[in-house]
């Protein structure tokens, strides 16, 4: 599939991850025959010397950054080290000032785009705190979410009784009971249900770049567990995620391709996901110095 | 200290004393003449409140109700065509419909078959009767004093009588439809007098409308008794055309154990002023008193609440919400009162203002006056506009600017609407809000 295309409905975006699929079990097939192990890799974001400020300071100093589609990224850092800017920039959260550089993803200019029209075109925030909304039930909020995406794409909304269908396919997978879909969104959850939450709403809306920021933070280990294994089902040849955490625990879970070292607003280090563990013995004062 | 004497000078106040002498030939001899004459004697006496009277300070009349309409004559054939499906929001329920235009009852268009247990009668036909027990009955609640109230128990001219015998429960909520239908500006007082029996039960829905363009007056008042053990569930919509004058007041006695519901929801009118007077007389009762006012262009909605708890154990719960557009402007005043061994009060207060525009205004006035020692009392007020974490919370999912918004709206609404406990209503509320949100440019 051509770079800078965008499915427009709802089949070719199932058609888009199962051809992404295809293409890497070809690349598997051929590898098993020929012996040529080479990888079939479509870039799916890429970030060049982004620079951000916020309230005047610099936050992001010339970030760098491509995902292929079908990877899982963890972004490792200090606090303040630009991650959850970064998070924010991407989804397009106002307050952030981009200066310099650029964040191209399927081909299209990220920046130039309102966030419900990125989140339109498959990027999605798992938020590191989530908002509580008194008022608004959660199965309307998703609704809402999940028919004026397929609105924007063109594509048909869903009648209630696909909808829910749909709901209980993943909201069963997540331990989220019917009584949680109809109380207000996030409104009274536990720290584990609201993360739960986020899941289910990347589960329901299939983004194709997730971004998950610091979704470990407040969960306990079950809860954890619950998440990334909700986390995990949505792996997909045609689906990147980036994750953004300042522990190696959630990595344990769910396992990334590669893990980078963000520090004072650079990429500073890329590598396996054995960094991961390197950091935890070691922690972040050698990037932070580095950095400086 | 004497009272200041203040001579009537406002073009308001001299059609009200026009209007006035010109109708007290018509009560001569009656037995509510000297109600009437009392009442505007007490109105008389301040004139028309204004800025530099404390419950009036932000709903000056004598700058917002520029003169007196005539009042209103019956509805010709005309006038009541055009109210025949009036109802507003409330409209589509199953309901005993009570129709009044221009403030008279329309039997044509009114339900009053009997039902056991329930009594309902036109005022206007009690008045000319000269129904004593009745008379007695009226206003003598919370209100009595109140200028506004004052002026409607001088002019009231017609509105329901409605008795439920002890333990009944009338099978469907009656509807008090309040039309105008004129389309000449005119002036409108209705009275109403709701008695409860003990252990009964009544769901009152109250709705007024009427023409854009037209400056009509109105101002509609309802006494309730509530006995021992009865339940009271009220819900009043305020759709009134865009250019009217509404003042209303509800003064409520509240029994022992007796459980008060109450929603205003303000959509209508020019300068409106919802009034509520609650007093619990007997202890153990609940009250949940609610509100939800939606307002745009130059509209004023001001409501007023007075909470009296004078006996003790009983519950208060009371949440107001008003959404300003434009250089709308939303007023609340809410006073709890505690008497003297109204022990064991639990009482809470919440209003809240959600301004969308830099030109609205929100007044926020709560207020506790405690003289028992073993209570509970609260009370929280803010203003602010939309919440813009929560606007990208939600954009970030996937939902447009402007219907973010919209459901942010809805959900600061809705927090009022669900306390009503009909669901058919509620549902009405929360549509009638979408649609306002819907017409938002």
């Amino acid at each position: 599939m051509a770079v800078g295309t965008r499915p427009v409905n709802r089949l070719s975006r199932a058609a888009e991850l199962k051809n992404a699929t295809c293409q890497t079990e070809a690349a598997h097939g051929a590898a098993g025959v020929d012996g040529d192990v080479r990888k079939t890799t479509v870039v799916l974001l890429e970030i060049k010397n982004l620079q951000v400020k916020v309230d005047d300071r610099e936050i992001l100093r010339g970030l760098d950054l491509t995902v292929n589609k079908g990877e899982v990224h963890a972004i490792m850092g200090p606090n303040g080290s630009g991650k959850s800017t970064l998070a924010h920039v991407l989804s397009g959260k106002p307050g952030y000032e981009v200066t310099g550089g650029s964040v191209t993803f399927e081909g299209a200019d990220l920046l130039a785009l309102s966030p419900d029209q990125r989140a339109a075109r498959g990027i999605f925030l798992a938020f590191q705190y989530p908002l509580e909304i008194p008022g608004v039930a959660t199965m309307t909020f998703l609704r809402t979410a999940l028919n004026a995406q397929r609105k924007t794409r063109g594509e048909k909304e869903l009648s209630t009784p696909e909808f829910l269908k749909r709901v209980r396919e993943v909201s069963g997978k997540l331990s989220i009971n019917q009584d949680m879909l109809r109380r207000p969104v996030n409104v009274g959850f536990s720290g584990g249900e609201k993360k739960r939450n986020e899941i289910l709403q990347m589960a329901l809306l299939e983004p194709i770049l997730a971004v998950l920021d610091e979704t470990d933070s407040g969960l306990d280990i079950d809860a954890l567990k619950v998440v990334a294994e909700g986390v995990n089902r949505l792996r997909s040849p045609g689906r990147a995620m980036i994750v953004i955490t300042h522990y190696q625990r959630l990595l344990d879970y769910i396992v990334p391709d590669i893990v980078h070292v963000l520090s004072k607003g650079r990429i500073v280090r890329t590598g396996g996901k054995e960094l991961a563990h390197e950091l935890e013995a070691n922690g972040y004062a050698q990037y932070q110095d580095e950095a400086a | 200290m004497t009272a200041e004497i203040r001579p009537i000078k406002t073009a308001a106040e001299i059609g009200l004393a026009e209007a006035f002498a010109a109708l007290r030939p018509r009560l001569a001899g009656s037995a509510v003449a000297a109600r009437r004459e009392a009442a505007f004697r007490r109105f008389e006496a301040v004139g028309l409140p204004h800025r530099r009277v404390e419950d009036w300070k932000y709903t000056d009349l004598r700058v917002l109700m520029r003169d007196a309409k005539p009042l209103a004559a019956p509805p010709d054939a005309a006038a009541k065509a055009r109210s025949g499906a009036a109802g507003g929001v409330l409209a589509g329920l199953d309901v005993r419909r009570i129709v009044f235009v221009d403030g008279m009852l329309v039997p044509e268009f009114s339900d009053l078959a009997p039902e056991p247990g329930l009594r309902i009668s036109s005022l206007a036909a009690a008045l000319g009767r000269g129904d004593a027990a009745l008379i007695a009955r009226l206003g003598v609640g919370p209100a009595e004093g109140d200028v506004a109230y004052a002026l409607n128990t001088a002019f009231m001219g017609d509105g329901a009588v409605i008795e439920v015998a002890p333990a009944a429960h009338p099978a469907r909520p009656l509807h008090l439809v309040f039309a105008y239908g004129s389309d000449r500006a005119a002036a409108v007082y209705t009275r109403s007098l709701v008695v409860i029996g003990a252990g009964a039960g009544l769901i009152l829905f109250e709705s007024h409308d009427g023409p854009d363009g037209v400056d009509y007056q109105v101002n509609a008042a309802v006494d309730l008794v509530l006995g021992d053990r009865a339940a009271f569930d009220h819900v009043k919509v305020g759709a009134e055309g865009r250019d009217a004058l509404h003042l209303s007041t509800l003064s409520a006695t509240v029994g022992a154990d007796a459980r008060f519901a109450d929603m205003t929801f303000t959509t209508g009118g020019k300068v409106v002023r919802n009034q509520l007077y609650v007093r619990c007389d007997g202890t153990g009762s609940s009250l949940s008193i609610n509100g939800a006012s939606l307002l745009n262009g130059r509209q004023h909605a001001d409501t007023t609440m007075l909470v009296d708890h004078a006996a003790g154990h009983c519950r208060g719960r009371e949440v107001f919400k008003s959404v300003l557009d434009d250089a709308s402007r939303g007023v609340f005043q809410g006073k709890i009162i505690v008497r003297h061994g109204a022990q064991k009060t639990d009482a809470r207060m919440m209003s809240r203002a959600l301004l969308l525009s830099d030109e609205a205004e929100s007044d926020n006035k709560p207020e506790l006056e405690i003289f028992a020692d073993d209570v509970q009392c609260g009370h929280g007020a803010t203003s602010g506009a939309l919440d813009d974490n929560l606007k990208f919370y939600l954009m970030a999912r996937g939902i447009p600017e402007r219907e973010a918004e919209a459901l942010l709206i809805q959900s600061f609404v809705a927090e009022a609407i669900e306390e009503v406990g009909n669901e058919g209503v509620r549902d009405a509320l929360i549509e009638a809000t979408r649609a306002w949100l819907a017409a938002r440019p």
